[in-house]
């Protein structure tokens, strides 16, 4: 499988719905930020990989070359990777196989979005992933197909809005701990389940914000990595997968292709039990109900019991299985690109002890990101490890 | 260990544009497209016109899907057969929607739907909207009823369906 590959450094910036910097300056805070924390230099790495969502967002045609000097990616190899909402955390993995090939050494990976541009709001820019003949003349907007996911989702296992609002009580609540957080808050179920109604099943707060920021980590073949730290976060398993963009011809209560790209990651990091081997997790919530739908792809749990245990507490941050300890994209922010690389960074920092005021109480050697993306059909999975 | 005090990022509020405290370069994109429909939904379009809803078979698959298409993605080969197919359907799952897309708010929600149509294989579903039903009687399970634009005011567009009505 190629040369081991760890993670040995992890930097962001605060998560805010406008930022003042730019998306170039963003990303140089994070890159910036993230080298400093490993001690290291632009001139020690050898790579760079970017990635941020749409060019429609900034209005910038071929935006990785824009953002490019921001992410440290003068004179070097440089590649962008754009897989929708799954971008954050298919960088990482397309980090891991410029270094697993043994090309280069060391690869800066800097994940970037400022959606606040895109006026009057963001969700126009999402307007164009419908089906320009048989789709965008119904005159869709984004949450349609969210609301549809999540309303098939809680009628084919019989549960409530209740069921579903746990998830975002205990993601905003995570958030309390994260310095970077923009909207943590204390809620009640009852805050949740009255809050107003966008397109139901879906109320405003089970959807999270709208965002700029940044996040970049460094990582590093083994002779760099154990130079640079004593406490390399290894990446055991990687997997990604697509599903058909036909999508109103699949059953969506089940994210097949989170499964499918789960078990590539699980085959290479040798996890056959993923709900006791895996011991923290941050599965993409960009929605209360998809943490439920994503933890269910992975393996985590059943088919359809994902909302159980969370009301049993097992993935509260001192429970068995804690999931989404970071505050995830609801309580943290969902700059899309940046929320994805936020949740290997969170995974990395937990796993090294370094999570703070957010550290899980159980001990934990496996822990796994995934985002999700695109129409509804991509799953970008990465198992890191100590 | 991440702390408050080193993370960079400067939040600005909706006063900081009033106050003119930061400067704002505006564009509007002038992007026109026309799109070619293409063989497959450029028949379905016709047939619509016609009042007809259509959907292709894969006889190696043994699958009949609709919107069509020329190829089957799964076994990756041309489809061998064109199948007229009903204009009634089962609500595979809706949605109220309150909300535009630029976020303005509507009194009367629109109903999208995925609604699987009689005579394609089952969970073979397209997206359209539900209207005359109150909202709150709307199911998973109902069965619905395509409504048609009159024949002359027709022009081979997803639109030739107003919208579907629940069959009573």
């Amino acid at each position: 499988m190629g040369r081991r590959v760890a993670v040995v450094g992890a930097g962001m910036t605060k998560f805010v719905r406008r930022a003042q910097e730019t998306g170039k300056e963003l990303a140089w805070e994070a890159a910036k930020a993230a080298l400093d924390s490993c001690g290291m230099t632009l001139d020690q790495i050898d790579c760079v990989v970017l990635g941020t969502a749409p060019d429609t967002f900034d209005g910038v045609h071929m935006k990785g070359e824009y953002l490019a000097d921001g992410a440290g990616a003068w004179g070097k190899p440089y590649m962008r990777s754009y897989v929708g909402g799954g971008t954050g955390v298919f960088c990482p993995i397309h980090g891991w196989y410029h270094l697993a090939s043994g090309h280069f050494d060391t690869c800066l990976v800097v994940c970037e979005e400022k959606m606040s541009s895109y006026q009057p709001h963001p969700q126009g820019a999402f307007l164009t992933i419908f089906d320009h003949t048989t789709e965008r003349p119904l005159k869709p907007n984004l949450l349609w197909i969210f609301a549809l996911e999540m309303n098939r989702y809680m009628t084919t296992y019989g549960f409530n809005k209740e069921d579903i609002a746990r998830v975002a009580v205990k993601n905003k609540k995570n958030a309390l701990d994260h310095p970077a957080a923009q909207i943590p808050e204390q809620y009640t179920i009852e805050d949740i389940l009255n809050s107003e109604v966008l397109a139901w099943p879906v109320q405003r707060l089970d959807v999270s914000p709208v965002s700029d920021g940044a996040v970049a980590l460094v990582m590093a073949n083994e002779h760099v990595a154990r130079r640079v730290t004593s406490k390399p976060v290894w990446v055991e398993g990687v997997g990604w997968a697509l599903d058909t963009a036909y999508w109103t011809n699949r059953d969506l209560c089940y994210p097949r292709y989170v499964e499918v790209a789960a078990r590539m990651a699980y085959r290479m990091a040798g996890i056959t039990d993923p709900a006791h081997e895996i011991h923290v997790a941050e599965p993409y919530d960009p929605f209360d109900y998809k943490e439920l739908h994503h933890m269910e792809g992975l393996m985590l749990c059943e088919r359809g019991e994902a909302p159980i245990i969370t009301a049993e507490g097992k993935t509260q941050r001192d429970g068995e299985l804690p999931i989404c300890p970071s505050g995830g994209l609801l309580g943290v922010g969902n700059p899309i690109a940046a929320a994805g690389l936020m949740k290997v960074a969170e995974i990395f920092w937990q796993l090294r002890g370094e999570a703070g005021k957010r550290q899980i109480a159980r001990k934990a050697k496996h822990g796994l990101a995934q985002a999700w993306g695109d129409l509804m059909q991509v799953g970008t999975v990465i198992v890191l490890g100590i | 260990m991440l702390k408050s005090k080193d993370l960079m990022g400067t939040g600005l509020s909706s006063q900081d544009f009033k106050q003119k405290k930061v400067l704002v370069e505006r564009w509007t994109a002038n992007a026109k497209y026309g799109w070619d429909q293409g063989i497959a939904i450029g028949r379905y379009l016709r047939e619509l016109k016609n009042g007809k809803i259509t959907g292709i078979k894969c006889h190696k698959c043994n699958r009949t899907v609709v919107p069509p298409r020329i190829f089957c993605e799964w076994c990756f080969k041309p489809m061998d057969e064109w199948v007229y197919l009903k204009d009634t359907g089962t609500v595979n799952t809706f949605s109220l929607c309150y909300v535009a897309w630029n976020m303005e708010r509507l009194k009367d929600p629109l109903i999208p739907a995925v609604i699987e149509i009689d005579g394609a294989s089952s969970g073979m579903g397209i997206m359209h909207l539900i209207s005359e039903v109150d909202p709150k009687k709307v199911t998973r399970g109902m069965r619905v009823k395509a409504v048609w634009k009159p024949e002359n005011e027709r022009t081979g567009a997803i639109t030739d369906i107003k919208y579907w009505k629940p069959i009573r």
